[in-house]
């Protein structure tokens, strides 16, 4: 599914190197999880997947089942699948829920050459999915995330996922400002939404949202590499010890 | 204008108006109407105002009234205030009268008329109905009425060529025809309050209007009636370097109701064209008028060639208590607006209502905003303005709100919202306010923001393109305003803000 091969980054505005020969393979239907201390490139790698601009790729490959991701621009490398869970959804005053997703959907639709849904079926859809994920009519009137609360805007993202139906998902500290209620909200959802076909890539701080999605390996970054990798027990580790040991046991 | 019966129109852009937008050529309504014209001389004089009085038949006071506004004029000088920078207009290199050679008889059937007119409507997405009628047809409106129930009175260039659905809008006691027709048929009425709410000496532009005006709408709704259709006029610039000026005069009569749709386009050319327009609404007691406008003339291309220099005088007198009021322009299209549609709170409780989105991209200027003018008690307006600035162009808001010593307890609130499109363009602010009782309250609000990069990368990363990431995000700038146009408007006015923004960023 996801292969990312050596990858090298920079911040353009400040010529600074943040991934330095990044190495990362998410097979079909698996969920890995990369977790590191602040400052280790955690973001830096989601934007890049996703398009953002202010980043020069150096060296180095990602391919989305054997696309070349870096070659496409951010809509493109949505309609061949890819999604980011933002970790702060940005707002758009004056601009309803709905209508949003609408032209979302009918956008990649379009791009992908299939027939776009009609006002109709798009509302049995996604009020559907709005009731699965327990997000009320009312969210879906109001403009795309303006006065939303953290889990508010959380839920959101995960019901853009729901409506675009991704294979790739990447969620960037999706856990962060998260009660206990919204986190199991949020987890049960992308929990709905594993399947063989779909691969998650869970950016997280925290082991505690690894309690509700548990992944199938852990990655360990720092200072802009993998360091190590392993299954969920690597998680925990991080949980008592922190990140001290590992780091210096990987060098 | 487009179908209207998706219920998402209002929710912000839709599928329809992406479409739209990607299957337009950066300005749709580019293409010139071959057709054989009749033309006045160059230039404007005694001779020409006289000519234009006598083309449209009219009687001698209205000759004498034109000519007495020609003399005001010729001593006058263009105003030069607003933040608007232009070569200088040549008033006498202008034809001030052209109309299709066509038109001097009514056609009998469909087969008379000129091929090129008829298409000329069908382009502009009229039905074939009432295409026939506005080509005169003689008989075509008793034909049943399908489709939307919108009057239409088609002004191509000097002259009006037609009006849709009289005799229904006649047996509600509606008036609505062409203004020169009025000045034949009810001289009474346009006697009245021709100049009323503009008077002939207003300004440089409506004083050269009121001399040389050619036709344009008139209306009048009987005392009591709810008008039962919308009305609306279509004014097409045709013929090179004519100017238009076209003039429209409404009255709405005691505890009367009529919405009025204005829309303007003209053939994309590389010299410039002058409009200056009046319009003038009479509002009496308990009376609603609402006004709504799309223009989307010609804008000029991306170098800044070419567009129409739209210079335009628009007022309302709520002369009467609890008279109301209601704007709501689009502008999209001039290469120079110099527009303040106005309202004159003259009536105790009476109430102006301005709702305004002005985009300016490439090298556009639009100098625009409203006056509010409070002189009875309790009166109340509201102002909600959207500024749009893209590319090199430079959009400027101008309002006046005033509060006269006896308008006590009045109240006005101004929103005045100013979007920015990349890093050359500019938005400017420039209220007026004075308050000379103390009992009144008045409200600024103002803001200025830019095209967020991080709104256009979300919309992006979840498939959109940067045109439709950007046409959705000024969609949302500007809701307040498309949910104040009629619904016969809103499809339209969305799919214009898309288009008017091609191109900007990138």
């Amino acid at each position: 599914m996801l292969k990312i091969d050596n990858l090298h980054v920079k911040l353009e505005e400040e010529d600074k190197q943040i991934l330095k020969g990044l190495s990362l393979e998410v097979p079909n239907g698996q969920v890995h999880a990369i977790m590191g201390p602040n400052g280790s490139g955690k973001s830096t790698l989601s934007y890049v997947l996703s398009g953002r601009d202010g980043y020069e790729v150096t060296e180095g490959s990602a391919t989305l089942e054997g696309a070349d991701l870096l070659d496409m621009d951010p809509e493109e490398r949505a309609a061949a699948g890819l999604f980011l869970a933002f970790q702060y959804p940005v707002e758009i005053p004056g601009v309803g829920n709905m209508t949003f997703l609408r032209t979302a959907v009918n956008a990649q639709r379009k791009a992908r050459g299939e027939e776009e849904m009609s006002s109709g079926e798009f509302l049995k859809v996604v009020r559907a999915k709005a009731k699965d994920l327990k997000i009320d009519a009312d969210m879906l009137k109001r403009p795309v995330n303006v006065g939303f609360s953290g889990g508010e805007k959380k839920r959101n993202e995960i019901l853009q996922m729901a409506m675009l139906e991704p294979r790739m998902c990447i969620m960037d500290e999706t856990d962060s400002g998260l009660d206990v209620d919204a986190m199991r909200l949020v987890s049960d959802g992308v929990n709905a939404l594993r399947n063989e076909n779909r691969s998650f890539l869970v950016i997280t701080h925290y082991q505690r949202l690894l309690n509700h999605i548990q992944p199938d390996v852990v990655h360990i970054m720092s200072n802009g590499r993998i360091v190590k990798s392993g299954g969920p027990e690597l998680a925990l580790q991080v949980e008592e010890e922190g990140y001290g040991d590992l780091l210096a046991e990987a060098g | 204008m487009t179908d209207t019966t998706d219920l998402d129109v209002r929710e912000g852009v839709d599928r329809e108006t992406v479409e739209t937008v990607q299957n337009m050529g950066s300005y749709k309504y580019g293409w010139n109407t071959e057709i054989e014209m009749e033309y006045a001389p160059k230039g404007v004089n005694e001779d020409i105002v006289r000519l234009i009085s006598e083309k449209n038949g009219e009687p001698e006071w209205m000759t004498d009234w034109r000519l007495e506004a020609y003399r005001r004029w010729v001593t006058m000088t263009e105003p030069k205030w607003a933040m608007l920078n232009y070569p200088e207009i040549d008033f006498q290199d202008q034809y001030y009268y052209a109309r299709p050679k066509s038109m001097e008889e009514k056609p009998k059937s469909l087969d008379e008329v000129d091929p090129k007119l008829l298409a000329t409507y069908e382009k502009l997405g009229i039905p074939l109905k009432e295409q026939m009628i506005l080509a005169g047809v003689e008989g075509a409106d008793a034909a049943p009425a399908e489709g939307r129930k919108v009057a239409v009175d088609a002004v191509f260039d000097s002259v009006s060529v037609g009006t849709t659905f009289k005799d229904e809008l006649a047996k509600a006691g509606v008036i609505f025809c062409s203004i020169s027709e009025a000045i034949r048929e009810h001289p009474e009425l346009v006697k009245k309050y021709l100049g009323s709410v503009v008077p002939q000496s207003d300004n440089f532009f409506a004083t050269l209007n009121s001399a040389v005006f050619s036709d344009g709408s008139f209306v009048y709704v009987p005392p009591g009636v709810r008008c039962p259709m919308e009305l609306s006029t279509y004014f097409r610039i045709n013929a090179e370097n004519t100017g238009q000026f076209e003039r429209t005069l409404i009255i709405a009569d005691k505890g009367s109701y009529v919405s009025y749709l204005e829309g303007c386009t003209a053939p994309k050319r590389d010299t410039n064209q002058l409009h200056a327009a009046v319009v003038e609404i009479v509002i009496l007691e308990d009376a609603e008028v609402k006004y709504s406008t799309v223009q989307n003339w010609f804008p000029g291309d991306e170098d800044g060639k070419g567009g129409i220099y739209n210079f335009v005088t628009k007022r309302a007198d709520c002369r009467e208590d609890r008279a109301k009021v209601m704007w709501t322009q689009v502008e999209t299209g001039s290469a120079i607006t110099w527009k303040y549609p106005s309202c004159i709170l003259r009536g105790n409780e009476s109430q102006g209502e301005f709702y305004s989105i002005a985009i300016a991209n490439n090298w556009q200027q639009a100098d625009t905003g409203t006056k509010m003018v409070h002189l009875g008690k309790n009166t109340r307006s509201r102002i909600v303005s959207k500024g749009i600035s893209a590319g090199q162009a430079q959009n400027t808001y101008r309002g006046l709100v005033s509060m006269h010593p006896r308008a006590s307890d009045s109240r006005n609130y101004t929103q005045c919202d100013s979007l920015l499109i990349g890093d050359k363009c500019g938005a400017h602010t420039v209220p007026y306010i004075e308050v000379k009782n103390t009992s009144s309250r008045v409200e600024h609000e103002a803001t200025t923001s830019k095209v967020d990069d991080d709104q256009l990368f979300y919309c992006r990363s979840r498939g959109m393109d940067e045109e439709e990431a950007v046409a959705l995000v000024v969609n949302g700038f500007c809701r307040d305003v498309l949910q104040a146009l009629p619904m016969e408007f809103a499809m339209e006015a969305q799919a214009l803000v898309a288009i008017s923004l091609e191109g900007s960023v990138g």
